[in-house]
């Protein structure tokens, strides 16, 4: 869709500008319904699509992404625009400074229209746990979008941004991806500079391309990659076009599907699952069954280390410097009513009314987690397992090129219901967070979708490539998607 | 089960506020999922390093320079401070 949009803006058939309106138009009309954006930046916008028009009248050569409009989750640092990570503790927070995918963005000519919810800090897999609001998914409005970049990938899905930035903790793209019906790349950890997003579990964290083809992901993943010295965990990146790596061809290539992931797996997603399977031998794919044998445990290793991160990259919000600060004059039921407040209670007061519920279960796990007498049970033991789990990748690909299951055991969910399948719960996460866990890259695309109650639910199928492999992942995903 | 003084103790590291009702549901909670993650016993970790950094990578330093941005910036920053007093954000007396 890009490279479309970009001809037509070279060619004059349309100019930002009218292509910017169209889509406030269409936010104007279905936002109110879907719930995609917390914040509009029509002025910056609009300001943004007026300069690449002017350059494009003097003839001046333009990016593939300038003048095209996307949208920003919003926990990804914007100069002078409010972000609320989708908390109370930041309601009125404005970044003062661009993070650094931003700042590439806007070299690159990129139209922001606004920022998108998620879950709150984050945490979460349907944005239901947003203080301000649950995105829908625009092909059943009473089912969730997915999370915890659910707004962000409505956005794209309900046709109010051509792409958007998500980040990815432990499916945190992928999962929304799939349930909306469009493409989402988590990148090798390292990859992209993850300074200005509002950290969450730093070992894990990573932001990424959404839009609706494989090839728009591969050039907007081109255009955020690249070292950082802001990131220390940031790699070398060679200066690469992904998109130039989209020939189509992938006959030879192996695809290891894990016998793990496969056990339990239901009826219509399984069907979905063998046929796309079926398309990628008939596209001259190899595939073989493989094991990842520490699986099971990737479910604990991720709560543990995850938490963990979490409590420490939280502390930060305690009402002194920025963010919400409970004035406990007035607000605080602490205790000492009789006598002035102390400092102590400036941070338990903001603290527990400026997060919400799983913000602070989370907090509290991985405080626990670290404290003295635990430390060694729980993430110290985490990170050796971590160490296995990752071994089992290096494992499978000496013998595979890449990694294929379903994105997720289940289409999207009802508003309000989740799933009390015991096993679903544990499969709908391990498919998704070991990529995090082993620092790899993944991708999910649709695949097929299910008819329920009148609507075609999407499924979606999630690649896994080798490290810093996103030009191989990014060309198997696209072959299947156009061939 | 937690008991309700390992739920304070927590909860003052956290810094979290908590009310009698909270401190019952993350006993609950907190002890659920601590559960879980006993699975991990099962788990044979001898002679394992645990990983610090997903893709290899070593510390890498920058210069110790200091660099001096001046005013840049500060009054962005200053525009999120809950209480202003002048140059200085307010809080409340830490000693």
């Amino acid at each position: 869709m890009i490279r479309d949009l970009h001809k037509k803006l070279i060619n004059k058939e349309i100019t930002s500008v009218e292509l910017t309106e169209q889509y406030f138009a269409e936010i104007e009309k279905a936002d109110k319904e879907i719930g995609a954006y917390l914040t509009l930046t029509k002025e910056l916008a609009m300001q943004q699509a007026k300069f690449v028009d002017e350059k494009i009248a003097k003839g001046e050569k333009i990016d593939l992404i300038e003048g095209i409009p996307c949208a920003i989750k919003d926990n990804i640092c914007m100069d002078g625009v409010r972000m609320t990570v989708a908390s109370k503790i930041l309601d009125s927070y404005i970044s003062p400074y661009d993070a650094t995918v931003i700042k590439k963005l806007k070299d690159c000519g990129a139209v922001i229209l606004g920022k998108t919810n998620l879950d709150e800090f984050a945490m979460g897999s349907s944005t239901e746990n947003s203080a301000y609001q649950i995105s829908k998914n625009p092909v059943d409005t009473l089912r969730v979008a997915g999370g915890s970049s659910g707004g962000s990938v409505a956005a794209v899905a309900a046709k109010e941004a051509v792409w958007s930035l998500g980040t990815d903790t432990g499916g945190s793209i992928r999962q929304p991806a799939s349930f909306c019906g469009v493409v989402g790349l988590k990148p090798t950890y390292g990859r992209v500079s993850r300074s200005g997003a509002v950290a969450m579990a730093s070992s894990l964290d990573q932001i990424g391309p959404i839009a609706n083809t494989v090839e728009d992901c591969a050039i907007i993943l081109s255009r955020i990659a690249g070292q950082d010295l802001l990131d220390a965990t940031s790699a070398k990146s060679g200066d690469k076009n992904f998109e130039d790596y989209l020939n189509g061809e992938i006959a030879g290539k192996t695809i290891g599907v894990p016998k793990e992931y496969l056990e339990g797996l239901d009826g219509e997603i399984k069907i979905i699952f063998d046929a796309s399977l079926e398309k990628f031998k008939k596209l001259g794919a190899k595939v073989e069954e493989i094991s990842l044998p520490h699986s099971k445990y990737a479910l604990a290793t991720y709560y543990i280390i995850m938490t963990s991160e979490v409590s420490s990259n939280l502390a930060k919000f305690d009402g002194i410097k920025f963010g919400l600060r409970v004035n406990d004059e007035l607000d605080s039921k602490g205790q000492s009513s009789a006598l002035p407040k102390k400092l102590i209670e400036t941070y338990l007061d903001t603290r527990r009314i400026g997060f919400g519920d799983e913000v602070k279960r989370r907090i509290m796990l991985g405080t626990y987690a670290l404290s003295a007498g635990y430390y060694d049970a729980y993430y110290l033991k985490a990170q050796k397992v971590r160490a296995l789990i990752r071994k089992d990748f290096e494992n499978a690909y000496k013998k595979v090129d890449f990694i294929f299951s379903p994105t997720a055991p289940e289409v999207s969910f009802k508003i309000g219901e989740k799933t009390k399948d015991p096993l679903k719960m544990y499969l709908s996460d391990i498919y998704t967070i070991t990529a995090n866990l082993a620092g790899v890259p993944a991708i999910s695309f649709p695949i097929g979708a299910i008819a329920t109650e009148g609507k075609d639910l999407p499924v979606g199928g999630q690649l896994m490539g080798k490290w810093f492999d996103e030009e191989g992942l990014l060309n198997m995903a696209h072959t299947w998607e156009i061939k | 089960m937690l008991s309700k003084e390992e739920i304070l103790k927590v909860a003052t590291l956290a810094r979290i506020g908590v009310s009698d009702e909270d401190v019952e549901k993350y006993q609950h909670d907190l002890s659920e999922i601590l559960d879980y993650f006993k699975q991990l016993d099962e788990v044979d970790v001898a002679g394992v390093e645990p990983i610090g950094h997903i893709t290899g990578m070593q510390n890498k330093f920058r210069n110790d320079d200091a660099v001096d941005f001046g005013k840049m910036g500060k009054d962005e920053i200053m525009k999120n401070a809950p209480e202003v007093k002048g140059e200085y954000i307010k809080v409340k007396s830490v000693l």
